[in-house]
């Protein structure tokens, strides 16, 4: 029976302690959490005559969707040139966090920490186009600047900053497939997750441009779900449903690479034509030994770098997003807000082998 | 209770090996299950070759003997490991840290042969299955709990070590990557070699004093010990080996997709275990063969392969999968209740 | 199997009940160490997230304790979680009133449950074995049923549910916080409190030697898996309402971390040991550690070695005195 006393007074000790210091803390911390905000915005606006009326001392906090993926490393970091250099320049502190499984269930603690920490602005790629918004939002509430870049949250964001148009990125995969093919053949597309929302969009815009090349038709499309062997198994596939199959177009430098590492035999390297959306470093080897002719993407780090700054705009109180409003992104000049709050890089960089050994990314 | 009593009984206790009565309708009907799982396969394999004969290409063949290759292999180690009444759910971790650090060595060092880099890998996972062993033997600690430690472990580690970085196909020699694509008479030269490499295993386990030691440490650890059984010692070297084999699996990994960072291997326990049960391995140990397992990776991939070729909606996947699955385990179970039963019959009837 | 059946069961908990004081302890220094490292770790705010975070999965780990400690294994806890997330987001979409859905996700969730529990009572399956396969085919019907829709129209007075406080709690209480204190003292006193209980030791213990005191094994572990579907089944609900969102892959992996915090919580794999009290404790040590990494910038990477290494504590020191004294004697 004391044995039972003892472990209910073990139990009753850390939870009573975590319930008194919580009420304690409670009672301080709404004025705590109100006091770090006045002085995050007492602290920035003693310093606001800096770089034409843009706070600094903000703290950002840059949330990719997962760490440990060499895209968002590129994006984000300060040695690339992405959102740590441009916050960097500005005099504002900069972190990188997020969690390891590109889903929400680990995205969202690291954005709770980072309000919890006394974030100004958040910049988020969203791993899911709506589980993120019950905690962006409240972020706004708060005052906090919410910025999206690569993946958004249309719902609960500022201002979106996509690397190109939807629109351009989906149209100008065809085009550039259809020049390799001579605008005729069967196609196919190799895709991330089914319920990934930009994948969905640029599909949706490939299919129309095809309308322009009656030559041309759409097999199918397949989700590899951003899985190096899904990918592998689900090209394979294609391969043996539709033995005319003449290009496939993977919009997901996952699925590309996968999909290149399958065509990399002579029986289909150049019978078949491969493009997408891949990063140089991974595509090198199949732009060289002739797999891949040409692919797109944008530079990762310039859209960190603009993200970084509009965020920077948007907390200093310069812009409000909304449409037609301008603002200079350092080095990578000026932009103007589109539609739905959005700011487009700018259209997708085609790479090929005479320009592929230029890039480190 | 005869049987018990009688001393002048030529039959040895089934454990300590002799091809005596029952040992060998047990060894007639592991041999009948591992058939059993071809019979299965050939009829699935039939099916879907009826409904699209490309299936059965030699391209298709090849791609799907290629994409088996890991699986085949993980699933020899994880046999060895759950014959004896354990499991190590650490074998997609150690994979990619293997894979990682192994092909991250031809970066810095481009002329390194390619037997080293296999090696570097063997070496990897060996210390990963030494600790994996040392813990479960000498701790006497159930290995679910220490190979799911370990799943977090090596897997923290290898995201501390890659970070964002990634070994990109630029930076592999061509021999290396074209090891998944050499095929003689259109048979890939990794499916002979694995199919080698499983004869070996089972070879091993049937004959030599070690490997039936693990049979007999699964069916009854207990028992084992008390026959003397070198037990702590036959574990460790188990779970040895599906660190060292998960090591070089991880290798080949790399060279099949040509492009790895810290996610490679993730969630492959869950596939391995499931390819293990499928072909026949008992998950409480004693019994199961590594033909079956790898004959159950085999089935595993090839029904994957066949959903995609025949274009059933991707989103029926899993769920095909899963039932599958089940199916498998409760078939298995049906036959081991006979077979118990049956050799239990066999033994009343000699007494 | 290592046998306890000759130990008579208050001898049982007496193991038990040290480990869980360890990890009392553990927690304090964790609410110490996090504290100094961060001012913003135990602010009220951050509590009110921590409950956010692991609500579902700290609910979820109740019915998985006793499920091992009856010598079972649940592996398909978190696709029956997104089984019924995705269930909530098709009838939502087909305009299936509130209370309808519910009632349908409930029973969904205990049909999940039912099946596993007659795979292993009445086929005799290895419940390891049989909740692998069902994880799959639970979560392949989640994605037959959304395919790659998202749903995510949930109304406010439900979705509130996941951002709102209970009230008169200082805005720090979540309802899943909330959901997982009821529960818990409703576990705790079932297994610790009625014969329902004890029979889950003694099978746990040793089925054969249940089976023949009388106790129903067979009916027992089937409550208890469908429990465990129930339970899961809620928690989908909750997870869906916090993010507002249903999706084919909501809750992916959390098996493996219900499963840790149970193990870490000193209940046994082999079965018949463990208490409530330690997992209420393993949830706070394991919710603790995650967050307090997070908040100092440690390198969130290390968040999986240090739930490895405790989960390597939970099964090491225990044995750590019966080994050292072993060695002695040899």
């Amino acid at each position: 029976m004391a044995k039972r006393r003892a472990t209910w007074l073990a139990l009753a000790l850390p939870v009573a302690a975590t319930v008194a210091l919580a009420a304690c803390s409670s009672s301080s911390s709404s004025s705590s959490s109100s006091s770090a905000a006045t002085s995050a915005a007492t602290g920035s606006s003693s310093s606001a005559a800096a770089s034409g009326g843009l706070k600094t001392g903000l703290k950002v906090f840059v949330i990719p969707k997962q760490l440990g993926n060499n895209y968002f490393t590129t994006a984000d970091s300060a040695n690339s040139g992405g959102a740590i250099s441009a916050l960097n320049t500005l005099g504002e502190s900069g972190t990188e966090t997020s969690g390891t499984a590109a889903t929400p269930a680990s995205q969202i603690p690291a954005i709770q920490a980072a309000i919890s920490k006394g974030a100004n602005a958040l910049i988020v790629s969203a791993t899911d186009p709506t589980a993120l918004c019950p905690t962006l939002t409240s972020a706004m509430k708060r005052g906090i600047t919410v910025v999206t870049y690569d993946s958004d949250a249309p719902t609960c964001r500022s201002m979106f900053i996509n690397q190109a148009s939807t629109a351009q990125i989906g149209t100008s995969e065809v085009d550039v497939l259809a020049k390799q093919l001579n605008d005729t053949g069967q196609i196919a597309i190799v895709s991330a997750a089914a319920s990934a929302t930009n994948q969905n969009a640029w599909i949706g815009y490939m299919k129309q441009q095809l309308k322009k090349y009656p030559k041309m038709s759409l097999a199918a499309v397949v989700y590899g779900n951003d899985d190096p062997t899904a990918s592998t198994q689900v090209t394979q596939g294609l391969l043996q449903q539709y033995p005319n199959l003449k290009g496939i177009i993977s919009p997901t430098t996952v699925g590309i690479a996968a999909a290149a590492a399958v065509l990399d035999t002579a029986k289909y390297r150049g019978k078949i034509a491969l493009t997408g959306l891949g990063t140089p470093d991974e595509m090198k080897k199949f732009v060289s030994d002739g797999t891949v002719k040409e692919f797109e993407l944008w530079k990762p780090q310039d859209l960190g770098y603009l993200a970084g700054y509009a965020a920077v705009e948007l907390a200093s109180g310069k812009i409000t997003g909304a449409q037609g409003q301008s603002f200079t992104a350092g080095k990578l000049g000026s932009f103007t807000v589109g539609a739905d709050n959005t700011v487009l890089l700018g259209p997708p960089f085609v790479f090929n082998s005479g320009n592929i050994n230029q890039f480190n990314f | 209770m005869r049987a018990v009593l009688s001393p002048r009984r030529q039959q040895r206790p089934d454990e300590s090996g002799g091809r005596t009565g029952s040992a060998a309708l047990a060894e007639r009907v592991f041999r009948i299950r591992e058939s059993g799982i071809l019979v299965v396969l050939v009829v699935f394999v039939a099916i879907t070759a009826a409904v699209q004969p490309r299936f059965l290409s030699a391209t298709n063949i090849q791609f799907v003997l290629v994409d088996t290759t890991v699986f085949a292999l993980l699933a020899l180690g994880e046999t060895m490991v759950v014959i004896s009444r354990n499991v190590d759910l650490s074998v997609g971790s150690v994979l990619g840290l293997s894979a990682y650090l192994s092909t991250s060595l031809f970066g810095p060092h481009p002329g390194i042969p390619i037997v080293v880099v296999f090696l570097a890998g063997l070496g990897i996972g060996l210390a990963c299955g030494v600790a994996n062993g040392i813990m479960v033997a000498a701790g006497r600690v159930p290995s679910l709990v220490v190979t799911l430690a370990t799943l977090y472990i090596i897997r923290g580690i290898d995201i501390l070590i890659v970070g964002g970085k990634e070994v990109v196909a630029q930076s592999l020699p061509s021999a290396f990557l074209e090891i998944p694509k050499a095929t003689v008479f259109g048979i890939p030269d990794l499916a002979i070699a694995i199919a080698v490499v499983v004869g070996i295993g089972a070879y091993y386990l049937r004959t030599f004093r070690s490997g039936r030691d693990l049979y007999a440490i699964g069916s009854n650890p207990a028992a084992a010990r008390l026959a003397g059984l070198p037990v702590g010692r036959r574990v460790f070297t188990a779970f040895a080996i599906s660190g060292a084999i998960a090591g070089v699996a991880g290798v080949l990994w790399g060279a099949q997709y040509g492009t790895i960072n810290s996610t490679a291997g993730t969630g492959y326990e869950l596939q391995v275990v499931s390819a293990v049960v499928v072909g026949g391995v008992a998950i409480f140990g004693g019994s199961g063969s590594v033909v079956g397992a790898a004959l159950g990776a085999l089935l595993l991939s090839t029904i994957s392969s066949a959903l995609y070729v025949l274009g059933i909606s991707p989103f029926w996947d899993q769920a095909i999968w899963g039932f599958l699955l089940l199916l498998a385990i409760a078939l298995d179970q049906t036959i081991t209740e006979r077979l118990t039963s049956a050799l239990r019959k066999r033994r009343t009837r000699h007494a | 199997m290592p046998s306890l059946t000759d130990r008579p069961l208050p001898e049982l908990l007496r193991p038990a009940l040290r480990w869980e004081t360890g990890l009392a302890v553990v927690v304090i220094l964790i609410l110490v160490i996090g504290s100094a490292a961060s001012p913003d770790f135990l602010t009220g705010n951050n509590l009110f997230n921590l409950g956010l975070s692991n609500g579902e999965v700290a609910i979820m780990t109740l019915p998985m304790a006793l499920i091992i400690i009856s010598g079972e294994i649940d592996l398909s806890m978190a696709s029956i979680l997104g089984m019924a997330s995705a269930l909530l987001g098709v009838l939502w979409n087909k305009h299936w009133p509130m209370p309808a859905i519910f009632v349908v996700i409930a029973l969904v969730g205990l049909a999940a449950g039912a099946v596993n529990g007659l795979l292993v009572t009445r086929l005799r399956l290895p419940s390891l074995a049989v909740t692998i396969g069902t994880l799959a085919l639970y979560r392949g019907i989640a994605t037959i049923l959304l395919g790659p829709n998202t749903v995510s129209n949930f109304p406010t007075a439900y979705t509130n549910l996941g951002v709102n406080a209970v009230p008169f709690t200082a805005n720090d209480m979540t309802y899943s916080t909330l959901i997982f204190i009821v529960l818990a003292i409703i576990f705790g006193v079932v297994l610790h409190a009625t014969p329902f209980g004890r029979s889950i030791y003694a099978m746990g213990a040793s089925a054969e030697a249940a089976q023949f005191s009388g106790i129903r094994v067979k009916r027992i572990k089937t409550i208890l898996f469908m429990v465990s579907g129930f339970i899961c089944s809620l928690a989908g609900v909750l997870w869906t309402f916090r993010l507002d969102t249903s999706v084919q892959n909501n809750g992916l992996g959390l098996e493996l971390n219900v499963v840790a915090i149970v193990l870490l919580a000193g209940v046994s794999i082999f079965g018949g040991k463990g208490s409530i009290i330690g997992v209420v404790l393993a949830v706070l040590a394991f919710a603790g550690i995650q967050n307090a990494l997070l908040l100092t910038n440690f390198n969130q990477e290390a968040t999986g070695i240090v739930t490895g290494a405790l989960l390597l504590a939970s099964v090491f020191l225990p044995n750590a005195g019966r080994w050292v004294r072993s060695l002695s004697r040899t």
